[in-house]
């Protein structure tokens, strides 16, 4: 794959209306519906703005992401939902056309300040993607593969340990326990998913970010990536992406709807769903268009 | 560890710790890869250059050739032919006594036998060939004196280029201290020029470095690239169109599409040792000669063209296919009016390519004999031949100074063609591009 | 001549053959074809016939000749061993075509020289007839053929299909004719030297001389020393080129800007569209003596055509190949793979080492395979910067030959054709044809596997 097909889709609205820009769209969306902000947030997104080359993909996103819960991002195709996700750890380095102004913080400390390292930040925000990626390795060796390079364990039983336990908080160990040595590849797609939220998991991080992590399974094993979501937000600050509102509805205690890159409303999940105060989530979660 | 009590997973701020402590060296193995790997390319690019320098700095002495000024006497004497010579008599002239005399008349004080030597060696023994092109287009001129500029022999010219060490004893040199004056001597008077080297595009092969020219080879190399193409390039996209439009998927033309991506890969001296058995010795074909060449030649190169044909008529996007089978053409049809045409930028690409590849080729063409010496041009298919590349590989192992820089010479001019070649094809490539 | 005969009567053909269509569907017949196709088919009835009947009269004529010609010559000649049988042949036919021959005053073979020219002359006036006589009668079955019946599109496309399939075979044939012409001389060669003594003799020498009488005069042929000498020049190419090849395509495919890599890339190509006399070349005036000079400074006895610079220098031929192949493998891998180790905090060469590399491992190992067979089969360097002397050595500053350099020089000697020395070229031949065969196979396999993989 050349780096020119990382970038992100950017096909916006088809129906955008052509005699109207995407900034005076945007203008026409107003300010953000609803509390961004949250006591005491792990992580703060302040006024970003981001930017493929000349293309601007988020329009000043204000977005708190608060300990012990779980945030779900929506919104139409090409609404910046994971564009914005890719920022919070810095996956968006990896594009070079990209740019990003404004702020976010991780514990208080500007995750794209100088002091910062993006390494250590991917650490300890760890990422899901979309289509599960196992490393082409023995299950062992996708758990252990993060450990090993941040040097957490301090002997083998050490590793032993993490890789087991993460394996046991993904909800996997039971299925793969007496073949820690096959292929990663060679497990369902459910599991490979679950295998990459466990391989996540070994490496202690702080959030988890999963960028529509069902988006390629079947209804089975997005039931059990959800229970597993559910449970995991005792201990982790969750943001996920998600096209599925009724995926939403089910695991997130807030959601956050985005149009055009543009942050439209924030609430809680019950009252986004039952009672939407802006126009467009409403049109969007009775499925006028999506 | 069945109990969470048991957790080993490090808790937030010792992972932060551990990661962060790592960092350090981890950034150091980091800046470390990277740096091989500019290395690495650094390092090849610089290859290039030195072989590119290196080459230029010996070749372009080659282009340039040193002339004696002489006034050469014509007469029937000393050239040994009558009143009225026949053509015959004209060419076997003793054009090198003529040219002898009046190199002595230059120095009338050399008496000794081996100084008399020394001072011959002046003039290239190529000069003797240049007043019998002279005298047999005008046969007037025995009896004249004429003033001529006659190509300086090899020892002579490499002093005049600095090549020969003065510091050297003069027992150890080739060039001798008498022989230094004469020659600064001749320099002071202005006798001495250097002009541009027509020599060397205009004459053939020749034991005398400072009468060799390439061109007959480069004309070798021609007429046996104009056989590869004209065998090549029909075959190879008959071939390609098969494979790509017509061919079931079955285990024949699996093994025919196995076949051709092994034939790439075959070692060039392979299809060498076919044309020697198969085309000399069994069908008798001509030893050195072209058309032979070109067989070989055209064999090793048709997976080339074919592998870039078929990709060329696999990037036509099939809506073509498919509108023009909707018109009621013929499947030929489609293909031959609509696919080809489209597919053939791509083709001649490759083409190009491979013809660039045949033209630098040199192992196969020595198992068929196409290293012999010959000082003709070739003018036909059967002529005995030899090409640039084989030229260049006998010239690099003669032992004279001189030969080395017509060596790199002629490299610079393989070089030229092939970038040349490639040039076109990188710009057929960019005009005719096309995005589905 | 012929030829231009059966060219021009082809496009007569052409032409009549349309305009009788055409005037046919003027006259109001349904025709079933465009008046172009009944044109091509009576083309194609005029020449096929007539270009299969010359080309069978010209293989066959030399043969018939030749039996024709032995037949007047005495039998103590017709008893003579093969080799000089055909010496004799030959010297009628310089005789007869007016060349300069030695025995010009031998009454028998003047006599058969003239019995020779006449049955030549006879067969090419034969054959012109014959050829003509065939093509008239392709044109005029082709003119009669010239009806509504006739589906002569369909025909046309098919005789087109046959064509497209028989250039197809081509490739076929390549392959079938180097593996006849190289085995069927192994044999040969294999009768006169035991295969055992080939394959783990360690010596080599094949200077098998004219007399039998002098000295050395059956020549050794173990090639041991030979293939040692061809893998360790191979060796020596691979330590070069595999590190700067990969790493190169690392730093490409990874790291570099699109404009490093726009540049870098072709000019890296150019190294492999060098060609390898000009290696050869340059190994042997520049890298040699470098090589030898430096190592006299250091103490080290340095033979003047060592190893080791023709190593070089075709590892630095090889760099490219490497790179390029990789750089297709790396690149195949998916993004996603990379994304999900940058994700868990690995730096970019972490993720390079212990994802995409391990990811790309069976591309790259059949890309190098590919390499060494190419080291393998290369021959203009070493012919060049190699030695001659076969010496069994594991030193790289020592001077060994290759599978190549022997064939090479086997055979541009002036030998008879079937002595041991010549045959023996094609026996390593063999070994050569079959070594890199295999590589280029398993190589090609695991690349189409890893392909295969992330389409």
């Amino acid at each position: 794959m050349s780096k020119e097909n990382n970038v992100p889709a950017l096909d916006l609205e088809p129906d955008t209306p052509t005699e109207q820009t995407i900034e005076e769209i945007v203008a026409s969306l107003g300010d953000t519906v609803g509390e961004t902000r949250v006591d005491n947030p792990k992580m703060s997104v302040s006024n970003v703005d981001v930017f493929y080359a000349e293309k601007q993909a988020i329009f000043g996103v204000d977005l708190d992401i608060a300990n012990n819960e779980v945030i779900s991002m929506i919104g139409p195709s090409g609404c910046g939902k994971s564009t914005l996700l890719r920022c919070l750890n810095r996956m968006n380095d990896t594009i070079p056309i990209c740019r990003v102004t404004g702020e976010i913080t991780l514990d208080g400390e500007g995750i794209y300040s100088k002091e910062t390292d993006p390494v250590l930040l991917r650490a300890r925000v760890g990422m899901v993607f979309q289509k599960p990626n196992p490393f082409p390795k023995s299950i062992y060796e996708n758990v252990a593969y993060g450990p090993r390079l941040h040097g957490l364990n301090r002997n083998k039983a050490d590793l032993d340990d993490i890789v087991v336990n993460s394996l046991r908080k993904a909800g996997i160990y039971e299925e793969v326990k007496n073949r820690l040595d096959d292929a990663g590849t060679s497990l369902s797609g459910g599991q490979q998913q679950r295998l990459c939220i466990a391989r996540t998991i070994a490496c202690s991080p702080e959030v988890i970010l999963m960028d529509e992590p069902c988006s390629a399974l079947d209804p089975i094993a997005t039931a059990k990536i959800e229970e597993l979501i559910d449970e995991l937000r005792e201990n982790y600050a969750i943001a996920i992406v998600t096209h599925s509102m009724q995926q939403a509805a089910r695991v997130s205690q807030r959601t956050a709807y985005f149009h055009l890159g543009k942050l439209v409303e924030v609430g809680d999940t019950d009252t986004i769903f039952t009672n939407p105060r802006h126009e467009l989530t409403e049109n969007y979660i009775t499925g006028r268009f999506g | 560890m069945n109990n969470e009590s048991q957790d080993t997973s490090a808790t937030v701020s010792d992972t932060t710790e551990k990661v962060r402590k790592s960092l350090g060296k981890r950034y150091a193995r980091e800046k470390r890869f990277k740096l091989f790997g500019v290395i690495a390319i650094v390092a090849s690019l610089s290859f290039l250059a030195v072989l590119i320098i290196s080459i230029t700095i010996r070749g372009l002495p080659a282009f340039k050739q040193t002339f004696l000024n002489l006034d050469v006497t014509l007469d029937a004497d000393t050239l040994g032919v009558d009143e009225n010579p026949d053509e015959d008599a004209l060419r076997k002239a003793n054009y090198n006594g003529s040219i002898k005399n009046s190199l002595l008349a230059l120095f009338p004080d050399v008496k000794k036998r081996k100084d008399k030597k020394a001072l011959y060696k002046f003039v290239s023994t190529g000069g003797q060939y240049d007043l019998q092109a002279m005298v047999m287009a005008d046969p007037s001129l025995i009896g004249q004196t004429i003033n001529v500029w006659l190509p300086v022999g090899d020892d002579a010219s490499g002093y005049l280029r600095g090549h020969i060490d003065t510091s050297v004893p003069e027992k150890k040199r080739r060039f001798k201290d008498n022989q230094i004056t004469w020659i600064e001597e001749l320099k002071a008077d202005n006798k001495v020029q250097t002009k541009f080297n027509h020599t060397f595009f205009s004459r053939g092969d020749s034991r005398e470095p400072e009468m060799a020219g390439i061109k007959g080879s480069l004309f070798g190399s021609i007429l046996t690239l104009m056989v590869t193409l004209a065998l090549s390039f029909p075959i190879a996209v008959a071939t390609a169109i098969y494979l790509e439009e017509f061919a079931p998927k079955n285990r024949w033309t699996d093994i025919i599409e196995v076949n051709i991506n092994n034939l790439a890969a075959v070692p060039s001296i392979v299809f060498g040792l076919l044309g020697l058995a198969i085309f000399i010795n069994f069908f008798n074909l001509p030893r050195s000669a072209p058309i032979v060449g070109g067989l070989v030649l055209s064999l090793m190169t048709l997976p080339t063209i074919i592998i870039s044909a078929r990709a060329a008529l696999k990037s036509v996007p099939p809506s073509i296919r498919d509108a023009a089978l909707g018109l009621g053409a013929s499947n030929l049809q489609v293909v031959f009016h609509h696919v080809l045409p489209l597919a053939m930028p791509g083709i001649l690409t490759g083409t190009i390519i491979g013809m660039a590849q045949a033209l630098g080729e040199t192992a196969p063409l020595l198992m068929i004999g196409m290293v012999a010496f010959i000082v003709d041009v070739p003018t036909s298919l059967t002529d005995p031949a030899t090409v640039l590349p084989v030229q260049i590989f006998q010239w690099a192992d003669l032992p004279e100074k001189g030969f080395v820089e017509k060596t790199s010479a002629a490299i610079m001019v393989l070089l030229g063609f092939l970038i040349a070649m490639n040039a076109i094809a990188v710009l057929l490539r960019r005009k005719f591009e096309q995005k589905w | 001549m012929l030829f231009l005969v059966i060219f021009i009567l082809t496009a007569i053909a052409y032409v009549l053959g349309r305009s009788r269509a055409a005037t046919l569907r003027k006259n109001g017949t349904l025709m079933h074809s465009l008046p172009r196709y009944y044109g091509y088919l009576t083309a194609i009835y005029t020449a096929l016939p007539a270009l299969i009947v010359l080309i069978i009269w010209s293989v066959a004529e030399p043969t018939i000749l030749k039996k024709s010609t032995m037949g007047t010559l005495s039998a103590e000649v017709q008893s003579l061993p093969e080799g000089e049988r055909n010496l004799v042949l030959n010297d009628i036919k310089n005789l007869a075509t007016g060349g300069i021959s030695q025995s010009a005053n031998d009454s028998v073979r003047t006599a058969a020289a003239a019995h020779y020219a006449e049955t030549r002359d006879r067969s090419r006036l034969l054959k012109s007839i014959a050829v003509i006589l065939t093509a008239l009668a392709g044109f005029f079955y082709g003119l009669k053929k010239i009806h509504s019946n006739t589906r002569a599109r369909v025909a046309v496309e098919r005789a087109i299909m046959i064509a497209l399939i028989g250039c197809s075979c081509i490739a076929i044939f390549t392959t079938l004719g180097i593996v006849l012409s190289v085995l069927f001389e192994s044999l040969r060669f294999f009768n006169k030297v035991p295969f055992t003594e080939f394959a783990f003799g360690l010596h080599w020498s094949p200077q098998t001389s004219i007399r039998a009488d002098q000295v050395g005069s059956s020549g050794s042929f173990g090639a041991v020393p030979i293939f040692a000498g061809t893998l360790l020049i191979s060796a020596i190419a691979m330590l070069v080129a595999v590190p700067f090849g990969l790493m190169s395509a690392i730093y490409l495919a990874e790291y570099a800007s699109s404009t490093v890599r726009a540049w870098a890339k072709p000019l890296l190509e150019i190294l492999a569209g060098i060609p390898t006399v000009v290696y050869g070349f340059f190994a042997a005036l520049t890298v040699a003596p470098l090589i030898r000079n430096v190592g006299e400074s250091i103490g080290l006895d340095v033979a003047s055509e060592s190893a080791l610079a023709a190593g070089l220098v075709m590892g630095i031929m090889i760099i490219p190949f490497v790179s390029s192949l990789s750089d297709d493998v790396i690149t195949a891998v998916p993004q996603a793979m990379r994304d999900g180790s940058l994700g868990l905090g690995a730096t970019k060469s972490e993720t390079i080492k212990k994802v995409v590399i391990p990811a790309a491992l069976p591309g790259i190992v059949g890309g190098i395979l590919l390499a060494v067979s190419r080291a393998i089969g290369e021959t203009m360097i070493v012919v060049m910067a190699a030695g001659l002397a076969a010496n069994l050595t594991i030193n790289p500053l020592e001077a060994v030959t290759t599978v190549t350099v022997q064939i090479v020089t086997l055979l541009t000697g002036d030998q008879a054709f079937d002595s041991p020395k010549t045959l023996a070229a094609f026996a390593l031949g063999l070994m050569l044809f079959v070594t890199t065969l295999i590589l280029n196979v398993i190589a090609l396999r695991t690349v189409r596997k890893y392909r295969e993989q992330y389409d």
